[in-house]
């Protein structure tokens, strides 16, 4: 499966367009994480668990869109966009979606 | 008695806050210069469609992400500065921080690939946390592209 943000992939032609497959999850934060970031946050810095917990939680949000397009016989997805947005105090949603094609 | 005790947490956190954070953001921005300079033969670029001549025969999805946050010091001028409005200098310094470093580690992975050049980057700022009142407790900047990457040089 090729992933892409720009709407072609050089050299290679689009031969169907299958239409818009996405994939999100809502993930909430970590108790002891939680404490670790409060305290990092008198101190100011990069909060580490917190990202690594973004990370994961987007591959898994590809992961579901990726499953989306096999599942439709594409074997590529282009103009692939991002968002995350917080649901509720402490938790956030991080959604991702584009178009399937499938190219020669 | 009890309210001279409360002042003097929200002291020593404002003092350990001014102290560390200030330690913490020199720090990260010597790593950002240091790690822009290194990377600097990766190209970056906002443009859509690439160039025939920069165009890989290969491409790929490249991210990078990161959670900041500013310190207790810094929180506190904000939100006496959002009294009076105006410029938040200590909020711009956090999002420049934020920016640069999701940038680098873009860069980083498009590196990792062998690729020379980075299109179509995004940039996309989310405030996980908010703090008291309206303040921002920390952002995550997250920037994505398509890395060009050479068949030959893989």
């Amino acid at each position: 499966m090729l992933l892409s943000n720009i709407e072609i992939i050089p050299g290679r032609r689009v031969v169907k367009h299958l239409g818009l497959v996405q994939g999100s999850t809502v993930r909430a934060k970590h108790v002891g994480r939680d404490l670790m970031a409060s305290i990092k946050n008198v101190f100011g810095g990069e909060l580490k668990g917190y990202t690594e917990l973004l990370e994961d939680s987007r591959s898994e949000a590809i992961e579901r869109m990726t499953q989306q397009a096999q599942a439709i016989g594409a074997n590529a997805i282009l103009n692939i966009r991002f968002s995350t947005s917080s649901v509720a105090q402490g938790a956030a949603e991080l959604f991702v979606y584009g178009t399937a094609v499938v190219l020669e | 008695m009890e309210s001279l005790i409360n002042i003097l947490v929200v002291l020593t956190l404002l003092i350990l806050g001014y102290g560390f954070g200030r330690y913490a953001e020199r720090k990260h921005y010597r790593h950002i210069i240091a790690k822009e300079q290194e990377l600097a033969h990766i190209l970056v670029f906002p443009e859509r469609i690439p160039p025939p001549h920069l165009a890989g025969s290969h491409s790929a999805l490249v991210t990078g992400s990161v959670v900041i946050s500013v310190d207790y010091f810094k929180r506190f001028i904000a939100a006496l500065r959002m009294l009076i409005g105006g410029r938040l200098g200590s909020y711009e310094s956090l999002l420049d921080r934020g920016r640069r470093e999701a940038i680098i580690r873009v860069k980083q992975q498009a590196a990792d690939m062998n690729a020379k050049a980075v299109f179509n980057l995004k940039l996309e700022t989310a405030s996980i946390s908010k703090g008291q009142g309206n303040t921002i407790g920390s952002v995550e900047v997250l920037a994505y592209g398509t890395a060009m990457i050479d068949q030959v040089s893989s």
